[in-house]
């Protein structure tokens, strides 16, 4: 545990230590700025308060994106999973919307439904529910038949049989799909932005984008970074953690 | 589903709580595996099921228990059902306690551990299945069946595949509780032995399809 956390802690500061040198070769500053050219930026927007703000923006977007998602596909891919009928219908939509770019889905949902939070918000979540569903549905192909029998012989409740039942056996793929989901959606969140949002990480980097500005680009990218990473850390791998308890006691 | 003419229905037992059982027959795809089985239990009554391996027997028992419902029939059983599996069939990421409570919504913390105790595993309620050995994860699953206080048990081989002393405790254990709880109980065997000893009347499949063979005569000459 410590011993991995050592191997990271030096392997990043490693790619810091590149970073340097490669803006040390560069030579300037307006195409890639060195590490500490950016901390007195950084201060200065988190001092403004602009930071926190398109950072909350960006997350609330990511978090209603990641809920809606992982429900949606939990619920499809639980009933694709179960029913081969169900699944024979359903597959072929799944591959076309497996298929389709994110960027198609993300203009077509503003030419459709506007240049609005619920366009943004529907685009993320419909371009993360095919890859969800397909996990997912992996994994309850593969739920006990056995437990499925025992569960119907002492007659459990459903909500029961789900929450104790299939849910647990799910766990792996649900955590699966959750860590991917998060690094996948946070990325075309910041692209729905780009295109149509008047705030959040996406909107400031497509701003400092037409103003060449290569170090506020940087400043939200990373500020942005830092945060999934926090999320990845303080919230997945904990609870990844806790679900896997009793495969290790 | 299938055709509704081709499954078999289960109605709610009768008054004299009777276990009723005709199946006219069962069949995976176009295989006929069992024809023509009628058979009564009566309350506090312990039928063993015998016959060659892969004849149909669990079939049988999984039809009896409403885990299988495509059959051309019909099955009265009673509400309180509880079966003893080949395996275990625990829930892994659910400790010992929750085993029964989880699976029995009714039973208090305090019957659960009681009912722990009374298979020997009153020290075992915060472990996992895992944490246990072969031997006490059958005896949690007994303790999962009996719990309930089923009105029919039905055990699938429960003693297969255990080493002479483990088997052994387990049936003691087993005649045991169906003593104290009297439940009418169905069980497969292959093992004549553990049929006399714990039936009261055993009933043997033979044949292809199988069909219950004519000498079904009560053994311990307890006649309900």
């Amino acid at each position: 545990m410590t011993d991995s956390r050592v191997v990271t802690g030096i392997s990043l500061a490693g790619l810091i230590l590149f970073w340097w040198a490669a803006a040390l070769l560069t030579a300037d500053p307006t195409i890639l700025p060195e590490p500490g050219a950016l901390i007195a930026p950084f201060l200065r927007e988190l001092a403004s308060g602009d930071l926190l703000y398109h950072l909350g923006q960006t997350l609330v977007r990511v978090a209603w994106a990641f809920l809606l998602a992982m429900g949606l596909g939990l619920a499809l891919g639980l009933a694709m999973g179960r029913s081969e009928r169900l699944n024979r219908w359903l597959d072929p939509w799944l591959v076309v919307f497996l298929n389709l770019p994110a960027l198609v889905l993300i203009v077509l949902c503003y030419l459709w439904i506007g240049l609005n939070e619920t366009a943004a918000i529907l685009a993320v979540t419909l371009n993360k529910v095919p890859n969800v569903t397909t996990v997912i549905r992996e994994g309850a192909r593969a739920v006990s038949p056995e437990l499925d029998a025992m569960a119907r012989v002492y007659r459990m409740s459903w909500w029961t049989r789900l929450t104790h039942v299939t849910l647990p056996q799910l766990a792996p793929f649900i955590a699966g799909a959750a860590r991917s989901g998060v690094a996948v959606i946070w990325k075309i969140v910041l692209v729905v932005e780009f295109l149509g949002r008047s705030s959040g990480i996406g909107f400031k980097i497509h701003m400092y984008f037409q103003l060449f500005d290569v170090t506020m680009v940087l400043v939200y990218a990373l500020s942005f970074i830092a945060i999934m990473l926090a999320v990845e850390w303080a919230i997945l791998q904990p609870w990844e953690r806790r679900v896997r308890r009793w495969r290790t006691a | 589903m299938g055709d509704p003419a081709t499954l078999g229905t289960a109605r709610a037992p009768l008054a004299d709580g009777m276990i009723r059982v005709e199946i006219k027959e069962k069949r995976f795809g176009r295989l006929p595996v069992l024809s023509h089985v009628a058979f009564e239990v009566a309350p506090a009554e312990t039928v063993a099921i015998t016959g060659p391996s892969g004849i149909g027997k669990s079939t049988l028992l999984r039809i009896v228990a409403g885990i299988d419902k495509e059959f051309a029939g019909r099955v009265d059983t009673p509400a309180r059902i509880a079966m003893v599996f080949q395996e275990p069939t625990l829930l892994p990421w659910r400790s010992a306690r929750e085993n029964l409570t989880l699976v029995h919504p009714g039973l208090t913390r305090a019957e659960a551990d009681a009912a722990l105790a009374r298979v020997g595993l009153a020290e075992k309620a915060g472990d996992f299945p895992g944490q246990l050995s072969l031997g006490q994860q059958r005896r949690l699953a007994l303790a999962r069946a009996f719990a309930g206080r089923p009105e029919l048990l039905i055990l699938d081989e429960p003693f297969v595949s255990l080493d002479p002393e483990t088997a052994e405790t387990m049936i003691a254990l087993t005649e045991a509780l169906i003593k104290e709880a009297r439940p009418a109980t169905l069980f497969v065997t292959h093992s004549e032995t553990e049929a006399r000893r714990l039936a009261t009347r055993i009933l043997s499949l033979r044949g292809s399809p199988a069909t219950l063979a004519p000498h079904a005569v009560p053994i311990k000459g307890v006649n309900p």
